[in-house]
């Protein structure tokens, strides 16, 4: 599903900002991402948007490897990998369901069928009584649940989410990571940058992968307590004093 | 059908930004449109001058029928020539009395008629350029019996240079004002592009394709050169009925220069638009 072979990317004026990560998320799985701010969290989440390119290695995302990608066909990416924000992005000026239906528009979906499938969505994430509510009229949790509706418009194989409760709540923030269960639980890949230890920690089961100066340090799956179907615990982040 | 609506919602969200680049690219195309005016109407002149461009083989009292029926037919068979007349002595002086009048009675106490006979070779229309002139009063010259070859070399070679300068400076002046407009139009699309730059890094995170998102920039860019391009019209079709009226006469252009350059108005206004979202892709 997601795969990193040896991925290293390195900017002209900061330097590496990710050195020789390997991973393999599968199909149907859901992973933290987790490390201190500047860790890479964020530069690997776009890279494997391809929004950028390894200077290094390989990402291979749904089927799509960084190597042979051009820009032409990068569409194809987005369509496959759901991405969902910490600052929400939403077009302000527009209703929640005028959101959704936007992205399912310039997405090629029958102008019929738009509506329909965007009450769909709301109704999915929870919000149909808020659908004709105005994004800046609505509470943070709400607006990253249109945020989450929008992302799910292609049905994708995988949902990135780059620190996507950060400016939640705690309550906003539960409710939040119901849906992101929710969402997985129907087969979708999640990974989830987060620097919330606290909230990890609340998901004991969940695999987690640690960066730090822009290092693969921890992978929950490799971890001799902690195998693959094993229950994972965050227990040597905090060892390591990982918490931001 | 998309970008269609969002194309037009564009002129609606900011009508003073894109009514000002029209009229801007407006204004641009205008002088393109004053230098078509000029350039029809000079080449219009310059055809009427050309017309009489002809030469003149002037032939020995001396020469035999023989010899001047062979010239003829000599001359005659050259591609670009287009009638040859014989004009004898008599006819010539005739001619001269009627063309000249101030001279008519000097012409009737001549006791000898001074004119020679001559040949006057007229050239089929596009054929009347300096070489070939040339190529036709040399192949005279060739003949004793040929006193003299006339056809205005200097006026011939001027005429022509002229013509030249004509069309060199419509070509010079021309694309630079088009590309004035261009300019205009990519500018006014760029801020365009840039109050929609949330929307267009939605498009590109749920996946739109890059000619999807284009699509409404372009047509956009083509209203707006299109617009341009009748308001330069406009603006030029105002300028020869003055001059027509209280100057000189002058010819309106063909109405297909007027489509010709619509669609140039349009065609520049999506390619400036085109290289203006083809950057602001390739950055985002």
């Amino acid at each position: 599903m997601i795969k990193l072979t040896r991925t290293s990317k390195e900017y002209p004026k900061r330097g590496h900002a990710l050195r020789d990560v390997s991973f393999h998320l599968r199909k149907g799985e859901f992973a933290f991402l987790t490390g201190h701010s500047g860790s890479g969290k964020s530069t690997t989440m776009r890279l494997i948007h391809m929004d950028e390119r390894p200077t290094d290695g390989e990402v291979r995302a749904c089927g799509f490897s960084s190597e042979h990608m051009t820009g032409r066909d990068l569409w194809k990416v987005r369509r496959r990998v759901g991405f969902v924000f910490q600052d929400f992005r939403l077009l302000p000026g527009r209703t929640a369901l005028e959101n959704v239906a936007f992205a399912l528009e310039v997405t090629g979906t029958p102008s019929k069928a738009i509506q329909a499938r965007a009450n769909r969505l709301l109704a999915q994430v929870g919000l149909s009584p808020k659908a004709g509510a105005m994004v800046n009229e609505l509470s943070g949790g709400e607006q990253q649940r249109v945020a989450i509706a929008r992302s799910l418009v292609n049905d994708p194989f995988v949902l990135l989410a780059d620190e996507p409760t950060g400016n939640l709540d705690d309550r906003a923030t539960r409710g939040v990571m119901e849906l992101f269960w929710d969402i997985n639980a129907k087969g979708m890949a999640v990974l989830m940058a987060t620097h919330d230890l606290e909230l990890v920690r609340r998901y004991p089961h969940t695999r987690v992968f640690e960066l730090d100066h822009g290092r693969l340090v921890f992978d929950s799956a490799d971890s001799a307590e902690t195998g693959p179907g094993v229950p994972s615990s965050p227990e040597p982040l905090a060892e390591r004093g990982g918490a931001a | 059908m998309y970008a269609f609506r969002e194309a037009t919602a564009a002129f609606q969200r900011a009508p003073v930004l894109t009514g000002l680049s029209s009229a801007m690219v407006g204004l641009a195309l205008f002088v393109v449109g004053l230098f078509g005016l000029a350039t029809y109407n000079l080449r219009l002149a310059l055809s009427a001058i050309e017309e009489r461009v002809e030469v003149a083989v002037y032939l020995r009292d001396d020469a035999r029928q023989s010899e001047i029926d062979l010239l003829l037919a000599e001359l005659s068979a050259i591609p670009e020539v287009r009638t040859v007349r014989f004009v004898s002595k008599r006819s010539a002086l005739e001619r001269a009395q009627t063309e000249l009048p101030e001279f008519s009675e000097l012409f009737m106490d001549l006791e000898v008629n001074p004119l020679p006979q001559s040949l006057e070779v007229e050239l089929r229309p596009g054929a009347r350029s300096p070489d070939i002139v040339r190529k036709v009063s040399d192949a005279a010259l060739l003949h004793p019996f040929v006193e003299d070859a006339r056809y205005g070399r200097e006026w011939v070679d001027r005429l022509f240079t002229l013509r030249r300068i004509g069309a060199a400076s419509t070509a010079v002046l021309g694309t630079a004002f088009a590309l004035v407009a261009a300019l205009i139009i990519g500018t006014a699309l760029r801020i365009a592009i840039f109050a929609r730059r949330d929307e267009i890094y939605i498009m590109r995170l749920v996946g739109a394709k890059n000619s999807f998102i284009r699509r409404p920039f372009l047509l956009e860019g083509a209203i707006a050169g299109l617009l341009g391009g009748l308001l330069a019209w406009g603006l030029t079709y105002g300028t020869y009925r003055g001059v027509y009226s209280y100057l000189f006469e002058v010819a309106w252009v063909p109405t297909a220069w007027v489509l010709l350059g619509l669609l140039a108005g349009g065609a520049f206004g999506a390619f400036s638009s085109a290289l203006a979202i083809r950057r602001h892709l390739s950055e985002v």
